[in-house]
């Protein structure tokens, strides 16, 4: 009956009781499991917190910290809190199930544990704590760790909450020309290259890229975390943008491959941020007006020859050192009020 | 030897599904803290202590049930839920009854795990 289908899977097993702690050690160890073992939730809980594992067997009744209470701790512990646990249990009640099930247990096993049934849960458990590192593991590459812990500490739900941050929208310039002059190959290894650099400054400076689409995206500065300066950050973001550009182009250059030139427009204020889409397929986004001057100030750059256009509030909210260029009200499509705009003066052509 | 002292087939179980040498080792470990928790109950009683009574009480129906000693799980059960006061009540004759039950458990028990 030896077996290692979960074999290296790591489990810790809380239980007061001697005897109940080496049967259950040894019916785990048999399936072929590595089984830490600890004799009450507190010394559980240090040990989950010094050591990695991916399964805990709890015990509720238990003197020190019963598995109540760890269920509790876990919950609260950002680290801990996916860690599947399965409540092994002669405890009395169908309220204590259901308390456990509420608290965030993934199952529960009533005591003695049949061991078939024991390693049936134990190999649900253990997939599901698989598909759901892999889930996280793609939210982190796809998002950011700031969505990605959102999503963890609220739940994924669509709709939006109201927030104030900027909004950057950038675009390669005549980009289609620049496509169809070199083969596809070549363009999909640009567009890498420019994202990789894009993503870089706009996390490097607190905000999370909300939609890449062609040669376009979206950054979001003040979502789903507020963030204090998020104009500012939004801009010198941007100007970052436009130096790892200009160092990009050198490279080019040095390889006889094309230059590219971007346009970078910025807005601030308030906006809905959240989830939308549909349960499936969900992208993290923010929408209002602010979200559209932003893209008309991106769109136009190409009007004007400065490569960063801001509206007044972003203006607002810069601090000292960044040099900016009044360019008068300009009524975009779509919009009853003129925007104030202003470029931004990147220093090297200063 | 009465009926119900160690339900066999509980027994024959649990020797298939963890083997009989570390049945024999749990055995052991059972017979070395069971009168710790005995005493413990007394103890609890004495001191008045009801949650420590009930979790010692739990611990006892644990293990009896793992090794089909079905009546001193039962006797342990009763303790825990509400038997601190029926303890208390009749002068702890039901601790002394359920240490009586545990003998007979222990001596079977040590006859099994030599099977």
């Amino acid at each position: 009956m030896r077996e290692g289908s979960y074999g290296g899977a790591r489990l810790l097993v809380v239980d007061d009781n001697k005897v109940n702690r080496l049967l259950l050690t040894r019916n785990l160890e048999l399936m072929g499991l590595k089984v830490t073992s600890a004799e009450n939730g507190r010394v559980g809980l240090d040990m989950l917190r010094r050591d990695s594992f991916d399964l805990m067997l709890l015990d509720i009744e238990m003197p020190e910290m019963d598995g109540f209470q760890v269920l509790s701790e876990l919950a609260k512990d950002l680290e801990l809190r996916d860690l599947p646990v399965i409540v092994t249990s002669s405890l009395e009640g169908l309220e204590n199930v259901v308390r456990c099930i509420e608290l965030g247990a993934e199952d529960y096993l009533t005591k003695p544990v049949n061991p078939a049934l024991l390693k049936a849960r134990i190999g649900a458990c253990l997939e599901k704590k698989r598909l759901r590192d892999q889930q996280k593991e793609l939210v982190r590459r796809f998002a950011n760790a700031e969505v990605a812990q959102d999503l963890q500490q609220t739940g994924f739900s669509l709709g939006g909450k109201r927030v104030r941050g900027s909004v950057l929208f950038a675009d390669i310039r005549e980009f289609t020309p620049l496509a169809e002059s070199q083969p596809p190959e070549e363009t999909i290894e640009l567009l890498n290259t420019y994202y990789t650099l894009m993503f870089n400054a706009i996390s490097g400076h607190g905000g999370i890229v909300s939609q890449i689409a062609g040669d376009g995206l979206m950054a979001v500065f003040g979502a789903p975390l507020p963030l204090a300066d998020h104009c500012d950050a939004a801009v010198r973001t941007a100007l970052e943008m436009i130096e790892l550009i200009e160092l990009f182009n050198v490279e080019q250059a040095a390889g006889a491959k094309p230059q590219i030139r971007i346009g970078i427009g910025i807005g601030s204020g308030e906006m809905v941020a959240g989830y939308t889409g549909t349960n499936e397929r969900a992208t993290y986004t923010c929408i209002g007006d602010t979200v559209n001057v932003a893209s008309r100030l991106e769109a136009h750059t190409k009007a004007t020859d400065t490569p960063i256009l801001i509206d007044g509030e972003t203006r607002t909210g810069l601090r000292g050192d960044i040099s900016v260029e009044g360019l008068g009200p300009v009524a975009f499509r779509g919009k009853a009020q003129t925007v104030e705009v202003f470029g931004v003066k990147p220093p090297r052509t200063r | 030897m009465p009926e119900g002292t160690i339900d066999r087939a509980v027994f024959e179980e649990l020797k298939l599904t963890a083997g009989a040498d570390f049945v024999s080792e749990l055995v052991d470990t059972f017979l070395s803290e069971a009168p710790g928790m005995l005493a413990e109950l007394r103890r609890a009683l004495e001191a008045s202590e009801a949650d420590r009574f009930r979790r010692v009480a739990h611990s006892l129906k644990s293990n009896s049930n793992t090794f089909g000693a079905s009546e001193l799980a039962a006797m342990a059960r009763e303790l825990e839920l509400g038997g601190f006061a029926a303890a208390r009540e009749n002068g702890g004759e039901p601790l002394s009854a359920l240490a009586h039950e545990y003998g007979r458990v222990a001596k079977e028990l040590t006859e099994l795990k030599r099977a």
